[in-house]
C-alpha cells in the first residue's frame, strides 16, 4: 500500500495558547514494499510524521494519501477503522500501547477487535511470545509488571498479531538487549520479505538504518529534507554533518582505515560484514601486488 | 583509599513473595561502590538492573540482605536523607515527571530538599542548558520528543547536585550526538565534583567507557571486572544476550576473513594501528 504526504503541514494544539508547530511542508512517497528509515536529531518530527501513517494525528495543513484514502484535517474518524488494520504502529515508549490486564489479552486485543476468531488469535499471541524471546509464564502477568525491555516485546507482539500490512516502527530497539535488538530486528525484516510488507523505521541507530533500508528519509526542524537510497545518503558526510548525523560505524572505520593506510576501498561499507569484507580484499590485492 | 559510597550485601529481592514458583528478581546480589566511580550495570532484559537501581534509592526493601547508601543502613528513617544526595533518571521518563511545566519539573526536587528559591532558579536554568533545553522552560513534559523528555529527566537529576548519579537507560531515545553529548557532560560533572555514576546501558561502546562493569544474567551477579576483563569473556557475553564492542567484533570478522590479527582490540583506534603496522608496507 503507497502512502504519500503531500506538503503535510502539523501543529500540536492548534488554536490554542499552546500551539506548537512541529511539521513544515512535508512530502514524502513511501512506496508500496519498501523498507524505509526516517532518520534525524531529538525533535526533528519523526513521531509526529509516523502518527499520520494511520491518521492518528491527522495534517493540519496538505494530505496524507493512505492507499486509496484521502486523510486531511477534518476527516472523520469513523472511516479510519481499515486504516488502522492495515497499518500497525509500534509507538516509541511501549506503555503508551499496553493497556490490558494480562499479556494475552492484550496481545489478542487488536486480532478480536478485527473480528480474527479466539483461537486463532490466541495462537497467535502465543506464537508471538515465542518469536519474540519472551518467557512462557509471561501470557497470564499484568503487562506492567514486566521490565522495560519484556514491555516493548509485548508492544511488539500486539502490534504483530494484527498482521497489518503496513509495519511502522518508532525506535522498536530502544531498550532491548543485544540479543533482542539483533533477533527482532531480523524478525521485521524476514516478515518485510516474506509477506510483502510495506516498513517504515526511525532509529537513531545509523547501522539499522544502512543495513535494512532501501529509502533514507531525513528530517530536519519539522521538515523532510533529504530522500535517498542508504549508499547516496551514507556517502554524503558533509550534508549529514549539517543535520548533526553521522555515518554508520562501518562507514567511519572505513574512513579511518583509509586516511590511516592511504588506499581507498572500492565500495562503502553498510555493514560490518561488508566492512570486513572490502578491507580483507584490499589487503589481499596489496599483497598480491608486491 | 575512597570510601565506599553504596554496598549491598546478600540482597534478595522477589516481586511475588507468596508465589514460590516465580524465580527472585535480584538473587544473593552483593557489590560495593567506591565514590567517584562510573559503573555500568549491563545484562540482558528482565535481568534485574532496573530493580537494582530501585533497591538502591529506597524505592524497594530487600526480602533479605542489606543495602548501604552513603554510609548509612537504607531504611525508612535514613530514607530521605540518602535520597537528597542521589540523582535517579528512570527508564521511562513519563512516569518520572511531576511538573506542569519543564521548569517547574526540574524545580520539584529541589523544592522537596529545601534548596532556597534563588538557587533554585539559577540550578534549573543552569541544567537544563547542560542539556540543551532552555528553550523548553515552559512546555508541559509529557508533551515533548521521546529524547526531549529523556534530556528534561537527565536535567532535573543534575540539578540535585547529587554525590550519586543512577541512570537507568537515560539516553537511549536520544540521536548518537546527543548520547555522546551527555555523556561528556556527566564526565566533566565528575572530573568536577568527584561525581559517583551507576549507568545502566545497553549500549555496550558506553559500557566500555566505564571504570567497572557488572554483568546481571537471571538475578545473579554473572560478571564484574574492568571493561578489558569483561569484554575478553566474548563469548560468555554473547551467550548472556550481550554483545562485544564494535572493535571487537570487527577484530572477530577480520580474522574470519583471513586478515591476519594477533590482539583484541576495543577501540577502532587500536584495530586500524595494527593493521597499519602489520599491513603498510605492502
Ligand atoms: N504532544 C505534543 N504537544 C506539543 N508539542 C509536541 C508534542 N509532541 C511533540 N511535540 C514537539 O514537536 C516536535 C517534534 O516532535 P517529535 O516527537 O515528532 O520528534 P522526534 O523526531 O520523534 O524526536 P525524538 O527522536 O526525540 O523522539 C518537538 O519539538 C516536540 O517538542
Ligand atoms: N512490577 C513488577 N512486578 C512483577 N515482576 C516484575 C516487576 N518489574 C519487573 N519484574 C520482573 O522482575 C525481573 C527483573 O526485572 P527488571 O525490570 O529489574 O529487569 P531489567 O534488567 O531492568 O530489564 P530490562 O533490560 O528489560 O529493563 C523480570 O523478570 C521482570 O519480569
Ligand atoms: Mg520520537
Ligand atoms: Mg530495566
Amino acid at each position: 500500500m503507497d502512502i504519500l504526504l503531500q506538503d503535510v503541514g502539523y501543529s500540536y494544539a492548534k488554536d490554542t495558547p499552546f500551539e506548537k508547530r512541529a511539521l513544515h511542508h512535508v512530502n514524502l512517497h513511501i512506496p508500496s514494499g519498501s523498507y524505509t528509515a526516517i532518520i534525524g536529531h531529538t525533535g526533528s518530527g519523526k513521531s509526529t510524521v509516523l502518527q499520520h501513517l494511520n491518521a492518528l494525528l491527522k495534517p493540519t495543513e496538505g494530505t496524507v494519501m493512505i492507499g486509496e484514502r484521502k486523510i486531511e484535517e477534518g476527516t472523520k474518524a469513523k472511516n479510519l477503522r481499515d486504516i488502522r488494520r492495515q497499518v500497525g504502529i509500534v509507538f516509541q515508549f511501549p506503555e503508551q500501547q499496553l493497556f490490558d490486564e494480562t499479556v494475552l489479552k492484550d496481545i489478542m486485543f487488536g486480532p478480536l477487535n478485527y473480528g480474527v476468531p479466539e483461537e486463532e488469535a490466541s495462537r497467535r499471541a502465543r506464537e508471538l511470545v515465542q518469536q519474540l524471546g519472551l518467557p512462557e509464564d509471561v501470557l497470564e502477568k499484568s503487562p506492567f509488571d514486566l521490565s522495560g525491555g519484556q514491555m516493548r516485546r509485548v508492544a511488539i507482539a500486539g502490534v504483530l498479531a494484527m498482521e497489518p500490512d503496513v509495519l511502522v516502527l518508532d525506535e522498536p530497539t530502544a531498550g532491548l538487549d543485544p540479543r533482542g535488538r539483533r533477533e527482532i530486528m531480523d524478525l521485521f525484516y524476514r516478515l518485510h520479505v516474506e509477506k510483502g510488507l510495506t516498513t517504515v523505521l526511525v532509529t537513531h541507530s545509523m547501522e539499522d538504518a544502512a543495513r535494512y533500508a532501501d529509502q533514507i528519509a531525513i528530517m530536519h526542524g519539522g521538515k523532510c529534507v533529504v530522500t535517498g537510497d542508504p549508499v547516496t545518503i551514507f556517502s554524503n558526510e558533509e550534508q549529514l554533518h549539517d543535520y548533526r548525523l553521522e555515518p554508520p560505524r562501518s562507514v567511519r572505520l572505513q574512513r579511518q582505515f583509509e586516511e590511516k593506510m592511504g588506499i581507498k576501498l572500492d565500495a562503502i561499507s553498510l555493514t560490518e560484514e561488508a566492512l570486513a569484507k572490502n578491507i580483507a580484499q584490499a589487503l589481499q590485492k596489496g599483497r598480491d601486488a608486491e | 583509599m575512597n570510601s565506599i559510597i553504596m554496598s549491598l550485601e546478600n540482597v534478595t529481592f522477589t516481586y511475588a513473595p507468596e508465589d514460590e514458583s516465580v524465580r527472585p528478581a535480584v538473587a544473593d546480589l552483593s557489590f560495593t561502590i567506591e565514590e567517584g566511580e562510573w559503573i555500568a550495570l549491563v545484562g540482558h532484559n528482565g535481568s534485574g538492573k532496573s530493580t537494582i537501581a530501585k533497591l538502591m534509592n529506597g524505592l524497594l526493601f530487600p526480602n533479605s540482605g542489606k543495602v548501604t547508601a552513603m554510609g548509612k543502613p537504607m531504611s525508612e528513617e535514613t530514607l530521605w536523607d540518602i535520597r537528597s544526595q542521589m540523582g535517579m533518571v528512570f527508564q521511562n521518563p513519563d512516569n518520572q515527571f511531576v511538573g506542569a511545566t519543564v521548569q517547574d519539573d526540574v524545580a520539584f526536587a529541589l523544592e522537596n530538599n529545601g534548596v532556597p528559591h534563588e538557587e533554585m532558579v539559577v540550578r534549573v536554568k543552569e541544567s537544563l542548558r547542560q542539556v540543551k533545553m532552555e528553550d523548553y522552560m515552559d512546555q508541559e513534559p509529557h508533551h515533548l520528543s521521546g529524547g526531549q523528555k529523556q534530556r528534561v529527566a537527565i536535567a532535573g537529576a543534575l540539578a540535585l547536585r547529587p554525590r550519586l548519579l543512577i541512570l537507568d537507560e537515560a539516553t537511549s531515545m536520544l540521536d548518537p550526538q546527543g548520547r555522546m553529548e551527555v555523556i561528556e557532560t556527566i564526565r566533566e560533572l565528575r572530573k568536577a565534583t568527584g561525581l559517583t555514576v551507576i549507568s545502566i546501558t545497553h549500549d555496550l561502546e558506553e559500557a566500555a567507557l566505564a571504570d567497572r562493569l557488572i554483568v546481571m544474567n537471571q538475578g545473579h551477579k554473572q560478571l564484574e571486572g574492568s571493561p578489558e576483563q569483561v569484554f575478553r569473556s566474548g563469548s560468555e557475553l554473547i551467550k548472556l544476550g550481550l554483545d562485544l564492542p564494535f572493535a571487537m567484533r570487527m577484530t572477530h570478522l577480520l580474522r574470519k576473513e583471513g586478515v591476519d590479527i594477533k590482539g583484541e582490540h576495543m577501540t577502532e583506534d587500536e584495530l586500524v594501528d595494527e593493521l597499519w603496522t602489520s599491513y603498510s608496507k605492502m
